[in-house]
């Protein structure tokens, strides 16, 4: 078991299942997100964690001790809240010392703990400001100092950087990132923005409807998506719909009606595949050349982005362009689409 | 000119309202039985006989007995349901309030009616507990609106985060819940308070004996020569009075965004 342990774990709200069966493990020491749209129950599954919900059905489990019907004030979880949550009557050494009165700490010990916690998130001499007095990030880090003060087995942190600016977000992401790798607790980060989950975390679970659809680590997500929905939803990526020709061997052969005949390794298929399927085909825009290749195509628009540039690229009978992500001048004229078939990505296709 | 003639409106009108009240301190300084113009000359004889009117101060001890009693147990019930109303989800939200509300609009002549032939037919005798009774009736829906604004503004985060942090629900309370919501609990049970020592008409059925000071001010008012007293009375309540709406109204104001609640100012 590991040290997170999630097993068919069900909440329902009326007739709808925010989660559905869910299965998660999570190991020690990990980074790890769930990672979904607003209302996939990422934000759900997390409060059943910590504890303010309880599940309808399954167990879920923190370093094997089972915590169901376990209310959240007995949790080895703490949680920075995506409003912060601090409390207004209490200044910021107040909060950060909050859930420290049971520990029996003498004075010194107390003030000794909140102070080094402080100084963790950098927060130095801010211990006696109110929280209406701080700025949006200096809230975020007491909210954090006052998770991990209570040393806890698991931190929870739903959307933290939502209310952020962008430029205060990167530098969080660093920052949350190099606190995670030194303290070594294993944080579990709740989250819709696929690049938050995606430059921070070592694991990322994709959530949708309720369920996981698939749990890999970032560059796997994205180079290996197991199913229409990851691959369109981490990313940008053209879809290309295909029938199976010829499957016996180690490349499967497909035919991509305007692509033509398009050979795949049969290890890009996650799942079996048989002559006369149905499947769909997709590349990232940055496979894709816009010279040397077999498929003519013009470029219907053009966006210079400083190191690359973005084209739509029409080709005669298909209705969406072609998103092609490349770097150096843009050619004239018509292209030759071409990508390597090793970066061809196999989906299943559910209609 | 426009803005000259409004001032000069206002000023009426703020005049209208209070310059008679006004006239209570004037005529309680006032060194003569008849209430009226000229004035005969400063006295504190009147403020000295108030001291030594025992009837008159065991009825001032009953009306703070009661308004106490009636502010601690209408917030109380105001608390309860104002946490209800707006933090959980319930069926007939809507007509509960309503009711609740509803005695605000009924006559308070009718209501003492009603409640005195209740409490008549239950065979209770009458007595300051029968006052309380009626005067929960009338505090609690103030209690409840007070209160019910206080919930509003309230994240409730807040007791989540308590909970995550290692409290129980009771610590929880204790810790955050009470001290954010101590404001509006302070400034309910001012406001509670004073509207149940200041009412007359359900206090006038349901007092047995023992008369609360209003009751017992309109008994005097037979007594021509007890007037000035009464005047020395009023003009020291009406002190109070003010004082303590205003410190309600601080109160009720306190922690929260200054353009969102504040009335007047």
């Amino acid at each position: 078991m590991s040290f997170l342990s999630l097993r068919k774990v069900t909440r329902r709200f009326g007739d709808v299942a925010a989660v559905d069966a869910v299965e998660l493990e999570v190991p020690q020491g990990a980074f790890f997100a769930l990672l979904g749209p607003s209302g996939c129950g990422k934000t759900t599954l997390l409060r059943l964690i910590a504890g303010f919900e309880q599940p309808d059905d399954g167990a879920i489990a923190i370093d094997g001790a089972i915590m169901n019907g376990v209310p959240a004030h007995r949790r080895p979880t703490n949680m920075v809240f995506q409003s912060y949550a601090l409390f207004p009557h209490l200044d910021v050494f107040g909060n950060v010392a909050y859930g420290l009165r049971k520990d029996g700490l003498s004075r010194e010990a107390l003030h000794a703990r909140v102070e080094a916690m402080l100084a963790t998130v950098r927060l130095e001499g801010l211990g006696s400001r109110r929280p209406d007095q701080l700025s949006g990030g200096q809230r975020q880090r007491v909210a954090l100092a006052r998770a991990l003060v209570k040393r806890p087995k698991i931190l929870l942190l739903d959307e933290p950087l939502g209310a952020l600016d962008k430029r205060l977000r990167e530098e969080m992401q660093l920052e949350l990132r190099a606190l995670q790798k030194s303290l070594g607790i294993t944080f579990l980060l709740v989250t819709h923005d696929q690049e938050e989950a995606l430059s921070m975390a070592d694991r990322i679970a994709v959530m949708r409807h309720g369920r996981i659809l698939q749990i890999a680590s970032p560059r796997e997500l994205y180079e290996r998506p197991n199913c229409r929905e990851v691959a369109g939803f981490i990313g940008e990526i053209n879809f290309f719909h295909a029938s199976v020709k010829e499957a016996a061997g180690e490349t499967v052969t497909c035919n991509a009606g305007l692509l033509g005949i398009v050979s795949v390794p049969r290890a890009a298929f996650g799942f079996p595949v048989a002559l006369g399927d149905h499947v769909l085909l997709a590349l990232r825009p940055e496979r894709i050349a816009l010279t040397g290749g077999t498929v003519a195509g013009e470029i219907a628009a053009a966006s210079f982005l400083g190191g690359r540039s973005h084209y739509h690229v029409r080709i005669a009978g298909r209705r969406e362009p072609v998103f092609v992500a490349a770097s150096g001048p843009a050619p004239q004229g018509p292209v030759l689409l071409g990508w390597n078939p090793a970066d061809v990505i196999a989906l299943p296709y559910n209609p | 000119m426009r803005h000259r003639a409004l001032a000069l409106y206002a000023g009426a009108y703020l005049a209208f309202l209070y310059l008679p009240v006004l006239f209570l301190p004037l005529f309680s300084f006032n060194d003569s039985h008849y209430i009226a113009f000229p004035l005969s000359g400063f006295t504190l004889r009147w403020y000295q006989a108030l001291a030594a009117d025992a009837a008159m101060l065991q009825a001032l001890s009953n009306s703070l007995k009661v308004g106490a009693v009636t502010a601690l147990l209408s917030t109380l019930l105001g608390l309860l349901a104002a946490k209800a109303v707006t933090q959980y989800r319930l069926r007939g939200k809507g007509a509960m309030l309503g009711f609740i509300g509803l005695p605000l609009f009924i006559p308070d002549i009718v209501l003492g009616i009603a409640l005195l032939l209740l409490i008549a037919a239950m065979g209770v005798p009458l007595s300051l507990a029968t006052v309380v009774l009626g005067h929960l009736c009338l505090c609690t829906p103030f209690a409840l609106a007070v209160l019910i604004a206080r919930f509003e503004g309230f994240d409730r985060n807040l007791e989540e985060a308590s909970a995550d942090l290692g409290e129980g629900p009771l610590m929880t309370f204790r810790r955050v819940t009470f001290p954010l919501m101590l404001p509006g609990i302070m400034a309910s049970l001012l406001l509670t308070f004073i509207v149940s020592f200041d009412e007359f008409l359900i206090a006038y059925f349901l007092s047995g004996t023992e008369a609360t000071l209003p009751v017992f001010i309109w008994s005097q008012l037979r007594f021509p020569a007890r007037l000035p007293v009464v005047l020395a009375l009023g003009a020291l309540i009406l002190l109070v009075s003010v004082a303590l709406v205003v410190l309600a109204e601080v109160l009720r104001n306190r922690g929260l965004p200054p353009d969102k609640t504040r009335i007047g100012a």
